[in-house]
């Protein structure tokens, strides 16, 4: 995803600018950008949601249907994410079978849900070991200005919390699908000594290192993510972690309104 | 299964009065809105829906051709690849190119490759991507539609837009632009599209059953149902291109739709 070139001018630029305490686009270092969520986008989708996070914009697609539970989790839903980096997306992004990045983001954006029972899979069972729904979530980056971890991870959760799981199946009524918790992913990118949150791309581009954290509702860690080269240390970690939770707390209520 | 269950309660597409199931006259388009400039990182796009489909364009370009022995010493290549998103149809799709999407990208590719000005742009590639996000018949003339206006909002020369419609054959009757009920249950589906300012026929796809009259019925239909697109085609770009008061507002450097 960093493969695009920067050049030198923009990139002292942006240094010189974290260094005060600014950047490009007027927000503070610890600010995110405008977030707007709109749920139900999609109608053939049983749950959707489209994101823009600034000029970074995500559609995310929930498919509901039936099917055979895992051999090995008879009593559970199944569950599977999916992400695109499409080429209309960005000029970096190419057609073919899902590079690193994509199969990164789908399971970070996986991870964040599951560990979190989000959805409780054990609701999800319709007669044990026979049948069972199966939830698609389709990540679809439309235009990418840096952050798709937040971007699709907060799609993914406004996407679930408007899905239903269909009647036409079952021959009763749509019901709503459960959501129990909301994790929220905060991402923070390293640059030189600063760090800045909901980096936009070209940030991203010139970060050393990146962390991506998933708080719950009660304050918890719900799941982690770590990349690029650089690094970061334990009381850097520790920093990101609270401003992770202010900022989730406060990308929520957008998610739940 | 799915169409089991509509021939057992008998659809009728066409009722006594000559009205379609959603209310439309035989020779009426469904409602359709184009919006031109609607991605911030491509060189030019589109949205457009079309009664019930959802579909974006973007262009890249030109730029430099890849795979590099492709490249053309004396022209352009156009490049379009059209796809699906997994959540645009009522049973999920599954991701990435199937035959179908390959073929439609190929035609589309060569009805632009009529157009665009490819001589002034040697070992170059202009790209295409159009993204289905919700689907109801006549996803390729959608996003012929909308390409065409992406094309226009990233500069690139050309002898004129392109206009797309489909008209097809149900319960016996020639109709202009089915609708998904209509293209599953129907006789016979005609996609075309053309240059508008000449009448050439850039497209032209048949599957299904029509008489050598029923073909000119069908055809005269979307030839006036082309230009009409056309003419929103136009006022997209208009809209997006106006100038408007703000121009002369120093404090307002942006022009607004």
């Amino acid at each position: 995803m960093s493969s695009e070139v920067i050049s030198e001018l923009m990139r002292e630029h942006i240094v010189k600018l974290v260094q005060s305490g600014r950047r490009g686009d007027g927000r503070g270092l610890e600010e995110r950008r405008k977030l707007t969520i709109e749920k139900n986008y999609i109608e053939t989708a049983e749950g959707s949601a489209r994101v823009h996070l600034g000029n970074t914009d995500v559609l995310v697609g929930v498919k509901i249907s039936q099917g055979e539970p895992y051999p090995d989790t008879p009593n559970s839903g199944v569950l599977t994410t999916s992400a695109e980096l499409i080429p209309m997306a960005s000029p970096t992004f190419e057609s073919g079978p899902p590079r690193p990045e994509a199969i990164e983001l789908a399971r970070v954006v996986d991870r964040g849900i599951r560990e979190t029972k989000t959805v409780d899979m054990a609701k999800l069972v319709i007669t044990p070991g026979e049948k069972v729904w199966i939830l698609f979530i389709d990540i679809h980056a439309l235009d990418y200005d840096g952050n798709l971890f937040d971007a699709a991870s907060y799609g993914t959760l406004a996407a679930l919390s408007c899905a239903k799981l269909p009647g036409k199946v079952t021959g009763g009524e749509d019901r709503p699908l459960p959501v129990d918790h909301w994790p929220m992913s905060v991402t923070a990118a390293k640059i030189r000594d600063k760090i800045v949150f909901d980096p936009q791309l070209d940030e991203e581009r010139i970060a050393g290192a990146r962390l991506t954290v998933a708080t719950d509702e009660n304050g918890d860690i719900r799941a982690m993510q770590k990349g690029l080269s650089g690094s970061f240390s334990y009381d850097e970690v520790r920093y990101v972690i609270s401003t992770a939770r202010r900022l989730g707390n406060d990308a929520r209520e957008i998610i739940r309104a | 299964m799915e169409d089991i269950e509509h021939f057992e309660k008998e659809i009728q597409l066409v009722d006594a009065n000559g009205r379609r199931r959603d209310g439309r006259a035989l020779d009426e388009l469904r409602p359709i809105k184009i919006e031109a400039g609607v991605l911030k990182r491509a060189d030019g796009s589109a949205y457009v829906e079309w009664g019930g489909n959802r579909v974006l364009a973007a262009v890249y370009g030109p730029r430099e051709a890849h795979p590099r022995h492709l490249q053309d010493p004396s022209r352009a290549l156009v490049q379009c690849r059209y796809n699906m998103a997994p959540f645009s149809v009522s049973d999920r799709k599954r991701p990435g190119p199937d035959r179908r999407s390959v073929e439609i990208s190929k035609v589309t590719s060569e009805a632009f490759a009529n157009v665009v000005f490819t001589e002034q742009f040697p070992r170059t590639s202009v790209d295409i991507f159009i993204e289905v996000l919700q689907a109801d018949a006549g996803t390729r003339c959608a996003g012929i539609t909308a390409a065409a206006v992406a094309l226009a909002d990233a500069g690139i020369p050309m002898r004129d837009l392109i206009a797309s419609c489909a008209s097809g054959k149900i319960a016996g009757r020639i109709a202009l632009d089915l609708d998904k009920e209509e293209d599953n249950f129907g006789d016979a589906d005609c996609p075309m599209a053309i240059v508008p300012r000449t009448g050439e026929i850039v497209l032209l796809q048949m599957d299904g059953h029509l008489t050598e009259d029923e073909f000119d019925q069908a055809m005269k239909l979307s030839m006036g149902a082309a230009r009409r697109i056309y003419e929103l085609q136009k006022d997209a770009l208009r809209r997006r291109y106006a100038v408007t008061a703000l121009d002369e507002d120093p404090s307002g450097p942006e022009v607004s739709a």
